[in-house]
């Protein structure tokens, strides 16, 4: 078996470069192609006709004209009569026709007969749930009644963060054809090697009849698993129309309206410490909702999980909304906000600096010495000695400047991954792998990985991945990617060179384990003289090639990955108090990690974290109407996001030493999505002088916080 | 999406020809930047589309005659780099740069965004522009954050034009082409308030196109636009305010002020503009003057913080016409 672990850190010459994207180019120049994209001849498209009431029973549905107008190919009816729907939205039928223009005129000439019922599509007000609501049951840790006794101060707020959706720039969908006994599946996933097994089993063909392919993915953050009842639908018009490809995609309204959203999460907390900022005693009654079938708790209290003292109450409320998905970091950076815009709120009642109450506190959570080394390190990034002052009390003027604090942590181990690794007799080096590049950058971690473990250039090294006849990865969720594909990789490539070097080991005198490949040479340990050249070597290979296999298994991390970091972001805002505009100075992230495999894609990573932050804290918001039940903004108008305008500056820290490096790698992803909102939002209160209790932090949220209802500043 | 006629004509006679009796029998198409996506979404179906961008001359700026003629087809990027416009008009230029999408800019014209339709949501979800459902207001129940403060009967949706607030302020004409033959209409009543579902925002009658939009010499006054925004990025105004003051010597000779995503039409506030009248501007008379302006706001149940934005956008537009930093 050959020697998998990591070179070491000082002697790697790949691993660790600060390299682009391989694909870089290719996708800001247009080229790469999207499945969006396949435009093939013969193409039909297919379009979704969905409900447009929140609660309502189809009493008949009559597709007769729509079959009959020009060039409609075929037409599906998803929901029969006698179907509830739950959600403005909901799938009722799909078209296929030649041009899209058709396809959706014939779907707006289907008549549905509709027995509208009564919705409920808002909850931020418990009280209206009524049955809708489904209490939790209580949790409760330690004493709480002492905990609050021996309390120096307490405090009690009430937090919102509201339902936001995933709007990923390509809707979800898929382009199909299904040709006899074969289906090709060109879908928009996060799970190349899943997808197809899950289609097969709503078709109830086997799975072996379809292939899946994907070369480039326009943003999933954790809504694309499935292949959902449209890449069904999509089959089966395929299949209507005698097997000519078929392309469906969500339009801009139905992705923000059906495709997944994160949950909600409301919560009233009372926290008690002591003077010094010892926490003592937490309770919390929250409620959540992720669409029809309610919301889980996020985890709270969140990362200080050891807090002695906890009393927690949850309801989950059941909405007329589209459904949740895992959103980067599922119920995270709800908790995180929740968590320490508490500990923000008594920290200011404290008079205390909430880097002292945050430090004082991290002896409850399980990286107590990770996060006061973050806190310090972030300190220093945003100028924190200069720029914090106590809460409100800034410079004077309209302007109010303030910092605060957000807390992540995740695990990021590496999932089941296969790989295959051949090596050709022209010195050219194959890597199949059934995974998918989510914009993360794997493909060019892939052929970093390989590169560093044949000591073959990159440009040798050709990467095959989205395709489901290579051997089978994970998915791509849970932050698990990097460590999943960096492991196979790895294995499979040092077996091929196991191979290899028995090929050559005679010639060069020495048994294999003494021979190394670097720079594009085999050569002898401690004597690089006595060696081959890659080229020569694989000629030795003749007409055959060498294939190796190499397997991540979870389980069994073997040192190459590992699981469980912190972080710490910090953020710099300015507040104008006459108008309750907020806009970003800066934010800094310091980000736990271990081996890292391409430091400039992992702060890319950072950095975009950072910026949904910015988005979810200031703008995100999924607005739903109470009397028609529709979402009102599912459009990238009024469902805003941030612009390169309102981002202000970046700065990220990964912590990239001998220490990390040696726990192996791990993921990424998430944790450095979880704490932006947090600290946005305790920044905002530090420069006003008051908390505002839900983010999205809007201007009117703001001008109310500070004057009340009237949300006029009296001067 | 319903098939259309598309037209490209050449002259302003051959245009009008083209156009219809009704709305739905042809749409005007200049840059395109609203009229598409109302088609796409099935809120505008024409039966003919008329290009207007082939017409020559509606892409031209010229000074004739103490006036700034600009051809209701030149876009917003031609209009940010004509000389006067960067010298005279800086209330343009504010409201320009107001529109931060270079590619809406690029396409835009001065002529679709005045004639633009308005941004409401129940409007873009079908539900109308007045919004109303088995006889009842879906704004006033629902989500009007973004909606007016100063209705006007049913309408309760703001005019999205970011120039019209600086136009009006400025005392700009429009130059109307119809079959029976041109007319000149002052731009302040240009905008109207639909009573019902059959009326547009603008008074415009379907066989009409708005040719060229006449602008009066700034003359030594000085003019300003301040928005209030929610995000830098793209993003439409929560409230604007646009002036033009006419200095004796420090004080005020005479001022307009007219405020902009406020109402269902650009809303001047002639009495705060009276009031400055003999008074110098200081940051306490422009803060004044915001709050006589915003006098009489009727707020729905979500949006009173704009009363407090449009008071700001007057204070701040003034104090930026006088040269003070804001």
């Amino acid at each position: 078996m050959a020697n998998y672990s990591w070179p070491e850190m000082k002697s790697r010459k790949v691993i660790g470069q600060r390299l682009s994207r391989l694909d870089g180019i290719e996708k800001s120049s247009g080229k790469a192609k999207y499945t969006s994209d396949l435009m093939p001849n013969g193409l039909l498209h297919a379009v979704l006709l969905s409900s447009p009431h929140a609660h309502a029973i189809v009493r008949s549905i009559d597709t007769s004209e729509a079959e009959k107008m020009p060039g409609v190919k075929s037409v599906r009816v998803v929901a029969k009569a006698g179907t509830e729907v739950q959600w403005a939205g909901a799938e009722i039928a799909y078209v296929a026709a030649t041009s899209e223009p058709q396809a959706r005129d014939a779907a707006r000439a289907i008549k549905v007969n509709y027995e509208v019922l009564p919705h409920f599509v808002k909850e931020d007000q418990i009280t209206r749930a009524g049955n809708r609501a489904k209490a939790a049951g209580e949790q409760v840790t330690g004493d709480v009644d002492q905990g609050f006794k021996d309390a120096a101060v307490t405090t009690e707020g009430e937090y919102a963060i509201p339902v936001i959706t995933h709007c990923c720039l390509e809707p979800h969908g898929q382009m199909i054809e299904w040709k006899g006994e074969q289906i090709n599946y060109y879908p928009s996933t996060q799970n190349v090697s899943g997808i197809g097994g899950d289609l097969a089993r709503s078709l109830n063909v086997p799975a072996s009849q379809i292939k899946v392919h994907m070369d480039h993915i326009g943003g999933g953050f954790g809504a694309k698993f499935p292949s959902d009842n449209w890449g069904k639908e999509c089959a089966n018009m395929s299949k209507d129309a005698g097997g000519a490809p078929v392309r469906m995609y969500l339009d801009r309204a139905q992705e923000l309206t059906i495709a997944g959203v994160r949950p909600s999460h409301f919560a009233k907390i009372k926290l008690g410490a002591k003077a010094d900022g010892t926490l003592t005693a937490w309770e919390s009654t929250s409620w959540s909702t992720g669409g029809f079938t309610g919301g889980g708790m996020a985890p709270l209290p969140y990362v200080f999980t050891n807090m002695p003292n906890k009393r927690l109450n949850h309801t989950a409320v059941s909405i007329n909304g589209g459904g949740a998905r895992a959103w980067r970091a599922p119920n995270h950076p709800q908790a995180s906000f929740l968590t320490c815009a508490a500990l923000e709120d008594i920290a200011a009642k404290l008079n205390l600096d909430p880097i002292e109450v945050f430090s004082k506190n991290v002896q409850f959570t399980p990286r107590a010495e990770t996060y006061i080394r973050q806190l310090k390190r972030a300190a220093v990034m945003i100028d924190w000695q200069k720029n914090w002052h106590p809460r409100g009390k800034g410079a004077s003027g309209n302007l109010k400047r303030g910092l605060g604090i957000g807390i992540a942590t995740w695990g990021g181990l590496g999932h089941a991954s296969r790989c295959l690794a051949k090596i050709n007799a022209d010195g050219t080096v194959e890597v199949m792998m059934g995974t998918q590049d989510l914009g993360t950058g794997t493909r060019t971690c892939i052929s970093q990985v390989v590169s560093e473990t044949l000591g073959v250039p990159m440009n040798m090294v050709v990467v095959r991945i989205g395709d489901n006849s290579y051997p089978a990865s994970g998915a791509s969720g849970g932050s698990t990617t990097i460590g999943g594909i960096s492991a196979s990789s790895r294995k499979a490539a040092a077996e091929a060179l196991d191979q290899l070097l028995d090929l050559v080991a005679p010639q060069l005198g020495v048994p294999k384990d003494q021979l190394q490949a670097v720079d594009s040479r085999i050569f002898v340990k401690g004597n690089p003289d006595k060696a081959i050249s890659w080229k020569a070597a694989c000629q030795k290979l003749g007409p055959k090639s060498i294939e190796a296999t190499g397997e991540n298994n979870p389980k069994q991390p073997g040192g190459l990955i590992n699981q469980g970091v912190g972080g710490i972001q910090m953020a710099d805002v300015t507040v104008d108090i006459e108008t309750g505009v907020v806009r970003m100075n800066k934010m800094v992230a310091v980000q736990d990690c271990g081996l890292i495999v391409n430091p400039k894609l992992a702060e890319s990573q950072v950095n975009g974290a950072c910026i949904m932050s910015i988005c979810a804290a200031l703008m995100e918001e999924r607005v739903m109407d109470n009397v028609t039940g529709r979402v009102l903004n599912a459009d990238m108008e009024f469902y805003k996001l941030a612009g390169i305008k309102d981002i202000g500056e970046i700065q990220v820290e990964m912590e990239i030493d001998e220490v990390n490096d040696k726990r192996g790698v791990i993921g990424l992803g998430e944790p450095c999505a979880v704490g932006g909102v947090a600290a946005i939002a305790n920044a905002v209160a530090n420069a006003i002088g008051v908390r505002v209790p839900s983010v999205p932090v809007t201007p009117d949220r703001v001008l109310s916080a500070l004057y009340g209802n009237r949300m006029e500043r009296l001067a | 999406m319903q098939n259309f006629e598309y037209a490209n004509p050449g002259t302003v006679a051959e245009a009008t020809g083209l156009l219809g009796a009704t709305w739905s029998d042809a749409a005007i198409l200049a840059g395109g930047t609203d009229l598409l996506s109302l088609m796409k979404d099935y809120r505008m179906s024409p039966k003919r589309v008329v290009n207007i961008k082939s017409i020559k001359g509606l892409d031209k700026v010229a000074k004739a005659g103490g006036m700034l003629s600009v051809g209701a087809a030149v876009t917003i990027d031609d209009l940010m780099e004509h000389p006067a416009v960067r010298s005279e008009y800086p209330s343009l230029m504010q409201a320009a740069h107001g529109i931060t999408s270079p590619q809406i800019r690029n396409m835009g014209t001065l002529g679709g965004d005045l004639c633009q339709r308005p941004r409401c949501w129940y409007f873009r979800n079908g539900y109308g522009l007045l919004g109303m459902q088995n006889g009842k207001s879906l704004i006033d129940a629902g989500e009007n954050r973004y909606h007016a403060i100063f209705p006007q009967g049913a309408a309760k949706f703001v005019s999205a034009s970011s120039f019209a607030p600086a136009l009006i302020a400025l005392g700009a004409k429009l130059k109307i082409a119809g079959k029976s033959g041109n007319r000149e209409a002052d731009l302040a009543s240009f905008f109207v308030a639909p009573k019902s579902e059959a009326e547009r925002e603008i008074a415009l009658q379907p066989g009409e196109i708005v040719t060229e939009i006449l602008i009066p010499s700034a003359g030594g006054s000085k003019n300003a636009t301040y928005e209030v925004r929610h995000k830098d990025a793209l993003d439409w105004p929560l409230a604007t305010a646009s002036v033009v003051v006419k200095m004796n010597g420090s004080s005020v000779a005479s001022a307009k002020i007219v405020m902009g995503h406020v109402g269902p039409t650009p809303v001047s506030a002639d009495k705060a503009a009276a009031w400055l009248a003999g008074k110098s501007i200081t940051a306490e008379a422009a803060e004044a003057a915001g709050k006589a302006a915003v006098e009489g706001a009727m707020p729905l149940s979500q949006n009173a913080y704009k009363v407090q934005l449009a008071k700001v956008a007057v204070k701040r537009a003034l104090m930026m016409a006088a040269g003070l930093s804001v």
